[in-house]
This record gives C-alpha cells, structure tokens and sequence, in this order.
C-alpha cells in the first residue's frame, strides 16, 4: 500500500523570462510505514514538490499535468478547502526554519489549541493532549512550556515543538523539509532520532527533504535523487548507496565530505551548474555536468520506468 | 510586565521634566518684559516691579526654574492674566473636547485605515489596491483644515446633513457625537491613508514569513491566518505609529476647532496667543505636552502588551 503516489508531475511557473519548468515527468511513491529521502542540491525542485503536494504553490506556478494520490483523493484536483482540511490532520509538515516556524505573538499552548480545532475534544482534554506531545519529544516541563511564547525557547527546542505541532493530529504522511539543516550536529542526531521513533510509534510515513547525504543514509528506507526538477534515480537506499547507477547519484555520493578519508585540500565537486530551467535541453538534462555523457544525450531525453531500483541515463540498462 | 511597566512610566517622567525645562528655556529666551507685556504699555514701572515680585521674576534664573518645575508638578501653573484664574483649571475646563476630537480622529483612522490596509495586502496588485494606493496618498497630502473646510461646505452648508459650528449642547451626548463627527473627520482623514499604507507594508511582510506558511501547513483556516496569525503582528508598528500621530492631530486639532467654532485647547492656545496671555499658552502646551508623551507611554504599553518578545526584552 502507497500513502502517496506521485505520477508524471509536471510544474511550471509564469516568469517574466518565460515559463519555468520546475518539475518535470516526477514520478515516486511514499509506501506505508517506511520513511523515503529526497536529495538533491539547491534549485532542484524539492521546494516546488513539497508545495504542489501540500497545495501552497505560489500565485503563478501551476499543476501541468500529472497526479498526486493520497488515499482516494486526486491532491491536484482538490480544491482549497478540500486541501485545507486534510493538510494538519492527514498530511502533516515540519519545515527547515526553527527560529522563524513559530508564530512570535501567540504562546505554544494556544497555537497548539489552534491546531487541534477540527477535534470535538473540550478545552482542557486539548491542552493535556498538547503536554502529552511536548512530553514525547523531550521538552522539558511541558506544562509551563504552553504558556510560554517561542522566543524563550532554543533553536533545538522550537524544531521539536514544531515536530509536536506537525504529529499533534497523528497525520498519515508527515513531510519533513530539511528539519535539521539549521542545527547543529549533536542536535541534529537527536532529532533524527526522535523522528524515528515518533514515526514508529505513530506508524505514519515520512517524505524526508534534505541535502544531506549521511542523514538520509541513517533515516531513510528508500531515496529519490532529484536533479533539475527531475527523478534522476530512485531506489531502497541500500540500492542506491552501494550501487549508484546515474552519473549524477555517482558524483553526488563521491561529493558526500563524510566519505573523505585522510585530510585534502580539495574537497570534490561536480563541475557546471544547474541548468536555467526556462531553457531546458533537447536531450538529459545533466548532459552538460556528466562526465559518461556520449552523442545520444544531447538529442533524447532518458527516461525512467516503474517500479524497482531506477536511474534516468542512457548509460543505463533497466 | 510589571517591571516593563514602571520602566516606560519612569521613561515618561523623565520626558516631562526635559520637556518642562525646554518650554521654561523657551519662554525665558523670548525678547521683552513677561510684566510690561502683561500689564500693557500704560501701567507704571512700580506696578510693573510688583507683579515681576509676584510672578518671581526677580529671583534668579535657575530659582524661577525650581518654582516653575515643583509648581507644575503639583499641578499649578500659574494664573492667566487677562482673568487671573489658575491656568491648569482653565486648561482642563477645555481638555474633555479636546480629547473627544483627537479620540473620534482615532476612532476615523483606525476604523478605516487598518480594514483598508488588511483589505488591500491580501488583494494586492488587483483594482482595489490602485484605488486605495491613491486614496491613501491623497488623503494624506491634503492638510486638516482643507478637508475641514470642504466637508463644512458639503455637509453642513449644501447638503444640510449635519451642524455646522460648536460641540453640541451640554449634557446631550447624542447633539455632541453629531457635532463631532465632521471635526474629528477633518483630524483623523490623513491618518486613514498613513496606517492604511503602514498596515499594507508590514502586512506584506509578515504574510511571507515561515510561520505563517506553517500555520497554511497546519490547515489553519485563511481567515484565521490573516487575522490572528499575521494581523497581530502586522499592527505593532501601527500602534507605535499612532502615538505619535497623536502629536499631529493634537496639532490639526487647533485647526478643526477654529474652523468649527469648537471649543478646545486648540483653540484656548489660539485666543492665548492672540491676546499675548502667555501663562496661558505655557500652560496649554506644557498640558499637550504631557498628553502627548502620556499617549505614547500608552502605545507602549499596548505593544508590550501584544508583543511577549517586547515584553521580555525590556
């Protein structure tokens, strides 16, 4: 069984260069239960993706094409208040910005009560209900924490109040966009670690976005490596870090500091930038970076199939 | 909040006291003789030694300035010299119209400036927007006393709708709100268009902000974001913002009420000036003076109030 499946999703968005194709032909599932990363540089659309699944795209981007299955519904046929009631309460998230997530004027009590207003629970059965979630991701005191606003709080602390605020409903997907990018590193392994296990104990699935190749590693089941705007490969993460099978997974596993072994002075990169996604190549679209790149690519654009451990290369046989 | 509280009030009182020590320099430096001009130009010099023995300007310079300070402070300010009655009573005899012009000037302000404001960010860009962009940029060009002026002409002379001159008859608390509406209209116009562009700027702003992009993940209902969410912070500045556009309509006010025969301080401090009662004009302006800055401790205390992160950090 599938949470979520992502089909063939195509988005653009109105600039004054021309339409910006953001995410082209993305197709994945979350299966239930198990937790799947997202990686992938700056730019390559896991912003855009995490938007047009929650329905809070900007004014001038737009679904094209393609689905978004959650449960029965169609996500990109949905309209806003349709999409308003299952986001919170079905399909939870938790963004990359401890400092700024919570809303400074209104105490974590009361934005937690506020979170809870689709339940029929009375008042008093909410706040002990919102004690109960502080309690489970370690916030010290948690009765006194709900009368107190998020700037006496620490970074650590608000990102694990907003994990508490996403869980709150006990949503069946919860989407974390690189919750731990802005903590430190001892921060950052408790906080892996607590998703792991609120994500046990609740039994939801995870879409976990990061850039952060060890991270994914120690969480994730299955790993979707995006370039572009494009699914350049996905797989188990097993699959995909001991058998990397696209050129840019190859070079993006080799870039990963962690697997440096002995001092350098030069950390490695993959040479070229993104390409400007109004003007996208004929053929793949990292054709230009790869360093396995033959005649074929400039003129086709690769594919990728269902199912399984897939990359979308020429190079590769499925 | 307490200790937030009495450091703002402790703030104020050191205002008032600079502001008093800025008016006494002020009305010290002014050329001529307080006495002769008290007295006019038949009096004789010995009644003219006699009152400036009276009113202590015989004493040294940093001794007038004592008297004058404790004697404020209790509340005496001298007696105006064409009645000889104590200027703080006169003064506060005038202060309740006053007040009821600068609050309905508010009441105008706020009640259309933040709705507009809110209105217009949420529907930015769209016809609405322009329209109001030049509503407000308008509004706040035109002085006080040109729209007073205006809506004199057009509501009370041609149409007839409402009075044209005085605050209404004593005691008729309906006759007053009718006879206000105009004035504190003419105060309070430009203000709508100054906290409807404010409101629109710091909405904007706050709309963008993470948290309210988490509090659209959350499912929060659209009207909930925009009104609890990112209004409560969108108006701290416009709280702040009123204090001190309290100190311009206090100023509009003179205008307001010369031109609609109202009584007032405005028009107290008018007549004083014209008749050269300067004990008068001291007292009334020490009086906005000291409004002024109550008002703003006010705002203050409100932003403290709406904003826990102000709150703990003073």
């Amino acid at each position: 069984m599938n949470v979520l499946e992502i089909q063939d999703l195509n988005v653009t968005f109105a600039t004054e260069g021309g339409p910006l194709h953001a995410l082209r032909n993305v197709s994945f599932d979350v299966p239930e239960h198990r937790i799947v990363g997202v990686v992938g540089e700056s730019g390559c659309g896991k912003s855009t993706l995490i938007n047009a699944i929650l329905g809070l795209l900007a004014d001038n981007g737009q679904v094209d094409s393609g689905r978004i299955l959650f449960g029965d519904h169609d996500l990109t046929r949905l309209g806003p208040l349709e999409m308003q009631s299952l986001r919170g309460l079905r399909i939870s998230t938790v963004f990359q910005d401890p400092m700024g997530a919570l809303n400074p004027v209104i105490s974590v009590g009361r934005q937690m009560l506020h979170i809870q207003y689709r339940s029929d629970l009375g008042r008093s059965e909410k706040n002990a209900r919102s004690v109960k979630m502080l309690r489970r991701v370690r916030i010290p005191d948690p009765e006194s924490a709900l009368d107190r606003y998020p700037h006496e709080f620490s970074g650590g602390m608000k990102q694990r109040i907003a994990i508490a605020m996403a869980l709150m409903m006990e949503p069946a997907l919860l989407i974390a966009d690189e919750p731990t990018t802005a903590l430190d590193a001892t921060l950052e392994v408790a906080t892996i670690e607590l998703l792991q296990d609120l994500q046990a104990q609740i039994g939801c699935s995870v879409l976990f976005i990061s850039h952060h190749l060890g991270v994914i590693a120690e969480l994730c089941d299955d790993v979707v490596v995006m370039y572009a705007g494009e699914v350049v490969e996905r797989g188990t993460t097993r699959e995909l870090f001991h058998d990397p099978r696209h050129p840019y997974t190859e070079r993006l596993l080799r870039c990963d500091p962690a697997g440096q072994s002995g001092r350098t002075r030069h950390l490695p990169t993959i040479p070229g930038e993104v390409p400007d996604l109004r003007v996208r190549p004929a053929g793949c679209i990292f054709a230009a970076r790869c360093h396995r790149y033959e005649g074929i690519c400039d003129t086709v654009p690769p594919e990728v199939g269902a199912g399984g451990h897939r990359a979308r290369c020429h190079r590769v046989t499925p | 909040m307490l200790y937030y509280s009495l450091k703002r009030l402790g703030l104020a009182v050191a205002i008032v006291s600079v502001a008093m020590l800025l008016l006494f320099t002020m009305i010290y430096l002014i050329p001529g003789d307080p006495a002769a001009v008290a007295l006019g130009p038949r009096a004789t010099e010995a009644m003219r030694e006699a009152l400036r023995i009276k009113m202590g300007l015989d004493q040294p310079v940093w001794i007038q300035f004592w008297n004058f300070f404790v004697n404020a402070w209790q509340g005496d300010l001298g007696n105006e010299v064409l009645s000889d009655r104590p200027v703080a009573k006169v003064v506060m005899e005038q202060l309740p119209a006053t007040l009821a012009l600068i609050a309905g000037g508010m009441v105008w302000s706020v009640a259309l400036g933040i709705p507009l404001g809110c209105w217009t960010a949420v529907k930015r860009g769209g016809m609405a927007d322009r329209i109001v962009g030049v509503f407000s940029v308008a509004v706040i060009a035109v002085p006080s006393f040109v729209v007073a002026i205006y809506a004199l002409l057009i509501f009370a002379v041609t149409l007839r709708w409402l009075p044209a001159i005085g605050a209404g008859e004593p005691g008729d608390l309906g006759d007053q709100l009718v006879h206000l509406i105009l004035p504190s209209l003419a105060v309070g116009i430009g203000w709508v268009g100054y906290i409807a562009r404010l409101v629109r700027a710091s909405m904007l702003e706050v709309l963008e902000a993470s948290h309210i992009r988490t509090a659209r993940a959350f499912g929060l209902p659209d009207r909930q974001v925009t009104y609890r969410y990112a209004l409560t912070i969108a108006i701290l500045p416009t709280v702040t913002l009123l204090g001190v556009g309290i100190g311009q309509m206090l100023s509009s006010a003179v205008f307001a009420e010369i031109v609609f025969a109202r009584p007032g301080v405005g028009k107290l401090v008018y007549d004083a000036i014209l008749t050269r009662n300067y004990p008068l004009v001291t007292g009334a302006v020490l009086v906005t003076t000291v409004l002024f800055i109550l008002i703003n401790l006010i705002a203050d205390l409100v932003v403290g109030y709406l904003d826990p992160r102000v709150r703990s950090r003073l």
